[in-house]
């Protein structure tokens, strides 16, 4: 950060700064005053200006999130949202900038936070706002080349039925067809009327992504240090053994350095958001579990929360019981384990030690998967939280049949095998790793030093997660903003300084054992509080009319923050829809620093270096 | 090998004396060859989507498929002989798929696990979402679930290997890789606007010819399903009418459209009935 000024950063409420911000940009600077709505709305002018005295003045360093929404039939404009916190912790400031539908184009604020990077290439891939000053503004989860822009309301789908579910057709009378019999193709396809089918090429969706990157396929020889060596562009992905998915890097190699480094993705990209939007509320509940596959629970808990902030609004909200929360956290800090042997288990793998350290890491992970599947009836997709409270309460005793012993069903009483889970497995499991693994020559030779991000940068690149806090930033949302019944609890904010793999590895061991003492925490307060409502109040609310407003939910997820920003727009009586559902997912902005981190490495370390951010793909592409 | 596999090859007329049986199997071609394949068939390390997640645990310590001689997992499909799709399968991936499927040598086999890679599960509708895997390969076995258990997933193994069992070298027509020469590579998806699958090129000219000259489909619509349609839009017409959505809904006047439904029905059914009696005079 070379531009940054000298004058005291200022602290105070998100008040205060609102008032500083209005005072320094009378003209520019608005209260959002729609009802339900916070934050102030800055003139597309000054946008930059504003951001720029946000992070250096007001100490906003933090961009969590930007997204685009269109409010097509509302008041027919398009608009950015950002989310800005302070590393320090508290509330965020929320600013907006409008631009009309047709050219809708907003300054780019990548010279501000570069971690807006991705977020503005995909608000232009989906919504197709244009963000004037960004160098490398294209397609970024859809292929070039793609007719429209799929997010914008007036879009429509091929398989499109209507704006909202439940559809006519399916209820309440219930008429099935098939979405494949009245297309004239039988496909999920639609073409444009202007198609030239003459001008089709095998590969024109590949040959915009090699010119973008301004490298072109061909092989040009050159010198370093006297060496005649080769420029050579390898693709690693998307089918690649190491790629956590299908997930692709193309990667500039000078030799075996990597010179440059373009992540490409959208090879799972599934439409949560345009699915999301159609779905009613709780709809969408079940399709948060499929972000992250692996910690589905606290994919869960973020959507319900971001819910929860909106029905809070309402005349009949009341917060979840103590029960619910205290059986909330249970599940969220069971998958931060989970996620976290997962990770450090592919990690070895990544690192060559094909299999066995990922097989010791993942057994544990059974066990806690058999209590999943006994209370939510899943293993991983456990589709669990409920607004205002959980499904089911946990059951009085396991019985499940993946746990099978010469054909007996294995029986427990849920708290016994609670207990002895947190209290003596998961320690022991998490010691083991520690035993074999954190003194071991190879880890330590291949890991300390490489992949290094600095702390100013993790947080311009908006990294979050083990990646942010293995760089020396103590940022943890569970502390920061708190939900839940974290303030309750006793657990130290994991932080480690050398900002390299062997950190990010080290800090997921850290950040286990401290899921171990919450754990511990709640579970004499799931034993005082058994019998208590699982909801607040008697009865389920499992269909809630959402008043009208915006609100942005985040937990600390295992990889990190991961939001949901929820708009309730239209009639409070008619059918309920979210009317804009957006994912800030961490294992998507995380990668925006993959390029930095790997630039000088050795094309062994890429693998390496992408294994430690810990991505999932599920959560990339969405 | 155990005496227990040897003796479950013997295939044959010939009698071998029983205190041979542990020591000499005679047997057909077809069935040690297919006994030698199905029991160390070499999954492609490859995954989509949550289901690949599944697919590790399968592979791992708990479930492991090392039991049925599967856990050499080969990252190059050049040694691989089947591709488990594990997760949803979207515009973007299909063409890599497409091309490692032809990459694989064979005999080859294609395991959809999962709603999505079935049928597009519960993505169906998103705009790059390939509804199944079977609209571009094969599909020799699908395994239901979202995502399926570790245990539905063997289940579906132990499928395939039966399927495998069953095929024969001395039926040409069985597999295409048992008749003369290599079958034919899947044309590789081109992306353009939308995806353009190579096999419906013709389709997709013909309806761009009909558009331009502002006339229907090129295809056929079923008439049920168009039924359906209107008679939804007659419905939700009627509700529109209504004081508010919601109350319309719920009551809508549905008795024309209902005899509309059981008069279109009746007739289709007739005509059916027609064609079959005309049929049967005829032999």
């Amino acid at each position: 950060m070379t531009d940054q000024t000298l004058a005291p950063v200022q602290t105070g409420t998100i008040e205060n700064a609102i008032e500083f911000l209005k005072a320094r940009y009378p003209d520019s600077v608005k209260d959002d005053t729609r009802s339900g709505y916070s934050g102030v709305v800055v003139s597309k002018s000054q946008l930059v200006d504003v951001a720029r005295t946000l992070r250096d003045e007001l100490g906003f360093d933090y961009l969590s999130s930007a997204t685009a929404v269109d409010y097509l039939g509302v008041s027919d404009h398009m608009e950015m949202v950002y989310h800005a916190y302070r590393t320090s912790g508290g509330p965020p400031l929320v600013f907006k900038a409008q631009t009309e539908r047709s050219n809708a184009e907003v300054p780019s604020l990548i010279d501000v936070w570069p971690g807006v990077d991705f977020q503005e290439r995909e608000a232009w891939d989906l919504f197709g706002i244009r963000f004037a000053g960004h160098p490398n503004l294209k397609r970024i989860l859809m292929w070039d080349g793609f007719e429209g822009h799929p997010m914008r309301k007036d879009w429509r789908e091929a398989y499109y039925e209507e704006d909202q579910k439940p559809f006519e057709s399916r209820w309440p009378r219930g008429y099935i067809r098939r979405a494949e019999e009245l297309n004239v193709y039988g496909r999920n396809v639609r073409y444009p009327d202007d198609l030239d089918l003459g001008a089709l090429k095998d590969d024109s969706a590949e040959e915009s992504l090699y010119s973008g990157m301004g490298l072109g396929v061909d092989v040009s020889a050159y010198e370093t240090e006297g060496i005649k060596t080769d420029k050579l562009v390898v693709n690693l992905g998307p089918h690649h053994p190491s790629t956590h998915g299908v997930f692709r890097m193309v990667v500039t190699l000078d030799g075996e350095t990597v010179l440059s480094l373009e992540p490409v993705m959208g090879y799972l990209h599934r439409n949560h958001e345009k699915i999301g939007e159609r779905n009613a509320w709780l709809h969408n509940m079940p399709f948060t579990d499929r972000l992250d596959y692996i910690s589905s629970m606290s994919n869960n808990l973020g959507y319900a929360l971001a819910v929860e902030d909106l029905l809070a609004s309402g005349a009949r909200y009341a917060p979840p019981s103590y029960r619910a929360e205290a059986i909330r956290v249970l599940m969220v800090e069971l998958t931060r384990i989970v996620n976290h042997f997962w990770a450090i288990g592919f990690l070895l793998n990544d690192l060559g030690a094909f299999f066995t350290p990922a097989l010791y890491a993942i057994a544990e992970r059974e066990k806690i998967l058999d209590f999943f599947e006994a209370t939510a009836g899943s293993r991983m997709m456990c589709n669990y939280m409920r607004f205002q409270g959980v499904a089911k309460d946990l059951p009085e005793r396991i019985r499940s049949t993946a746990n099978l012993l010469n054909d007996r069903v294995r029986d427990f009483n849920t708290m016994d095998y609670l207990t002895e889970m947190i209290t003596e497995r998961l320690p022991r499991a998490i010691d083991d790793l520690d035993r074999y693994l954190t003194d071991s020559e190879i880890v330590k030779s291949r890991t300390i030093g490489v992949g290094y991000l600095p702390p100013e940068m993790a947080i311009a690149y908006s990294t979050a997660g083990p990646l942010l806090r293995a760089s020396g930033i103590p940022y943890d949302v569970r502390r920061a903003e708190p939900y839940s019944i974290y303030p309750d609890l006793d657990f130290d904010v994991a932080v480690r300084y050398n900002g390299d793999i062997y950190d990010r590895y080290l800090i997921r061991l850290d950040e286990m054992r401290e899921s171990v003492r919450i754990l511990k925490q709640v579970l004499p307060r799931l034993e005082k509080s058994q019998g208590e409502s699982i909801f607040s109040g008697n009865k389920a609310i499992y269909m809630p009319r959402v008043p009208v407003g915006e609100a942005y939910g985040r937990v600390e997820n295992p990889k990190g923050e991961l939001g949901y920003y929820v708009v309730s727009e239209g009639d409070p009586k008619g059918p309920q829809n979210p009317w804009r559902y957006h994912v800030r997912a961490p294992s998507f902005i995380n990668l925006t620093a993959l390029g930095a981190m790997c630039k000088g490495h050795k094309v062994a370390d890429v693998v390496a270096i992408l294994g430690s951010i810990d991505i999932v793909l599920g959560e990339t592409d969405r | 090998m155990s005496e227990f596999q040897l003796r479950e090859l013997h295939d044959t007329e010939f009698p071998v004396p029983a205190e041979f049986q542990d020591n000499i199997a005679i047997t057909s071609l077809s069935r040690i060859y297919n006994w030698s394949r199905r029991s160390s068939m070499w999954p492609m390390l490859f995954g989509l989507a949550c289901c690949a997640i599944e697919m590790i645990a399968t592979a791992a310590s708990r479930y492991d498929t090392a039991r049925f001689g599967m856990e050499v997992m080969r990252a190059s499909p050049r040694q691989a002989d089947l591709m488990i799709v594990s997760g949803t399968v979207t515009k973007k991936m299909i063409v890599p798929i497409v091309r490692l499927y032809n990459q694989m040598p064979e005999p080859k086999y294609v395991l959809a696990m999962g709603a999505c890679a079935s049928g597009g599960g519960p993505f169906k509708e998103g705009y790059n979402v390939v509804s199944g895997i079977d609209q571009f390969l094969p599909v020799d076995v699908y395994v239901p679930g979202c995502p399926p258990t570790p245990q539905a997933l063997i289940n579906g193994l132990i499928a395939l290997q039966k399927k495998i069992d069953g095929q024969s070298l001395a039926n040409l027509d069985d597999v295409p890789w048992y008749g003369v020469g290599p079958s034919d590579p899947v044309p590789i998806p081109v992306l353009a606007a939308d995806i353009i699958d190579p096999r419906q090129m013709e389709l997709i000219r013909q309806q761009a010819e009909r558009t331009a000259a502002g006339v229907g489909a090129a295809r056929a619509l079923p008439q049920a399903a168009l039924d359906r349609v209107q008679i939804e839009r007659a419905r939700a017409a009627a509700a529109k009418g209504g004081t508010t959505a919601i109350a319309a809904k719920s009551s809508a006047p549905s008795e024309p459209v209902d005899e509309a439904i059981a008069a279109a029905r009746l007739a289709r059914r007739m005509e059916a009935l027609a064609r079959k009696r005309a049929k049967d005079a005829q032999q």
